[in-house]
């Protein structure tokens, strides 16, 4: 009797972490399940009218349908390419002129009032300029993604190459570091976890950005593919196109937090959950 | 053995340091005035004194950190205008790169061979083994250590201390007062060590200098034999005494 309880026990403790694990593994999903089935069910009993809100599984088949025929794939690339683009112009901008201004007091005393007067102005309100200036064209959407990504990465590579430590500095000015080496060994690094939280930023704003610019004018994109099905009537594309952002947007976060392991190696706080996590 | 043979350099050795009529105000502070001081090369000076008494300032002004507003800086008989290669600062902080490992922080300043000589550096402060470590999980004393094996690693001919060992526990001070004996013995080099630590000055050094509102209060020998052990010495009592009433 004892025996046995003392051996469930034991099989008790080793098994344990597992399903902690596994419990917490699925616990932000449950919620998403639960809402799914409940949708499913009021879809089907008629409780919300299908052509407004269709059920999941006719949105399963239109992500089906239009995976097979390749337009899924084919719109998602043309919306990604354009994000990438404007992101690499705007974001490597934002770097420069955060770099730039954070080191050398002349820049950001010319730049930096006039750039946060201009950060003010919701980006998206430059839309009818915009295509005043650009046509409906490619050059539009990418300038619009370009303005939205900059401002996150500017601030937050200023504020990051500011807030090093002095004393680190004067350190490596003693141990004779030329201007060079202190930049690429002390300030960059430095003022990289301040830049990757910019970039984070960045990304929500650049998939906002695209959103909007690609429901204005453009002839491929998610946006587009989302605009055309409204003038048909197809909801689940719709709503296909709206999970389509969605997954878009938890890659891109997915992809800073990986970079962000990866990089910030050194932080005691990356150790820690290298060591701790489940 | 005599204190004439630690003087005697082996490797680099030391350079002389001169300060000649130095003023040195902040605003309306005149923290240095008409002060004077000449440290012979090798030799291992403390500076006692309260905050404020210009111990600081005066270290800022050899490292070349800053300027004085009148008189003469001299290191080996040159003036100094700028940072001087062969001297090298130990900071009241560590501040090591905490994105650099141990030896890509001792080998700071990179140059041939950087690998090699930060490894014999962390091996001379007893850290062999550590080189890869992230300073985030090194102890405090390690952390001085790694910064020591750094101001060693271009043998300088001048070791400046800010403080280093305030910050440790009794043990571990007494660990790095042994480490930095040792190496100055073998290497010779010209040391100034600042400290409010009265019986830390005695431990280690060859002259202890008392400032008191940016003047020399007190400029005292410290003739005891070396290795020295933090043992109750009368002598080193009655030396601590002198100072103390000094400070």
């Amino acid at each position: 009797m004892a025996e046995t309880s003392v051996a469930g026990y034991a099989a008790g403790e080793t098994r344990k972490p597992n399903l902690k694990g596994l419990g917490s593994a699925l616990a932000p999903w449950a919620l998403p399940i639960v809402l799914l089935i409940v949708w499913e069910i009021a879809a089907r009993t008629g409780l919300v009218t299908a052509r407004l809100m269709p059920a999941p599984t006719t949105i399963a088949a239109a992500f089906w349908r239009s995976l097979l025929d390749g337009s899924l794939l084919f719109h998602t690339l043309a919306s990604t390419q354009r994000a990438l683009i404007g992101l690499v112009i705007g974001g490597g901008l934002g770097f420069v002129a955060g770099v730039l201004n954070g080191l050398w007091r002349p820049a950001e005393t010319l730049f930096d009032s006039t750039l946060q007067m201009v950060r003010n102005i919701p980006h998206l309100a430059l839309i009818p300029l915009v295509i005043l200036w650009f046509g409906i064209g490619e050059t539009a959407k990418i300038f619009l993604v370009a303005i939205g990504v900059f401002f996150p990465i500017y601030i937050n590579t200023f504020y990051g190459v500011r807030a090093i430590d002095p004393q680190l500095v004067e350190m490596a000015s003693v141990y004779g570091l030329d201007r060079r080496a202190l930049i690429r060994r002390i300030i960059l690094p430095g003022a990289l976890p301040s830049i990757l939280v910019g970039l984070r930023y960045a990304l929500g704003f650049m998939w906002l950005t695209l959103i909007v610019a690609e429901t204005i004018s453009a002839t491929n994109g998610i946006g587009y593919m989302t605009m055309n099905a409204r003038e048909f009537l197809q909801t689940d594309v719709v709503l296909l196109g709206i999970i389509v952002y969605a997954l878009l947007g938890k890659l891109a976060d997915v992809a800073t937090r990986a970079i962000e392991r990866r990089v910030l190696v050194w932080h005691p706080a990356y150790q820690v959950r290298k060591g701790g996590e489940p | 053995m005599s204190i004439a043979e630690f003087h005697a350099p082996e490797a680099a050795g030391g350079l002389p340091i001169s300060l000649a009529r130095v003023e040195k105000s902040f605003g309306k502070l005149n923290v240095l005035a008409n002060f004077n001081l000449e440290i012979p090369a090798g030799q291992f000076l403390a500076v006692v004194g309260r905050s404020g008494g210009g111990k600081s300032t005066l270290m800022r002004l050899v490292a070349g950190l800053d300027a004085p507003d009148s008189g003469r800086v001299g290191i080996g008989g040159r003036k100094v205008e700028r940072l001087h290669p062969s001297v090298r600062l130990l900071f009241q902080e560590a501040r090591l790169v905490p994105w650099q490992r141990v030896i890509e922080n001792v080998g700071i300043a990179r140059g041939p061979h950087w690998q090699e000589k930060a490894g014999r550096a962390l091996a001379d402060v007893g850290l062999e083994g550590r080189e890869n470590d992230w300073p985030s999980v090194l102890s405090g004393g390690q952390r001085q250590r790694v910064a020591l094996a750094r101001a060693l690693v271009s043998e300088p001919q001048i070791l400046l201390l800010d403080e280093p060992f305030g910050a440790l526990d009794a043990l571990t001070r007494i660990e790095m007062h042994r480490l930095l004996e040792r190496i100055w013995t073998g290497r010779g080099f010209t040391t100034v060590l600042i400290t409010h630590d009265v019986a830390e000055a005695v431990a280690l050094a060859d002259r202890v200098v008392v400032l008191s509102e940016g003047a020399i209060a007190l400029d005292i020998a410290i003739d005891l034999d070396r290795p020295r052990r933090e043992l109750a010495d009368p002598r080193a009592v009655d030396l601590q005494r002198q100072i103390l009433d000094a400070v």
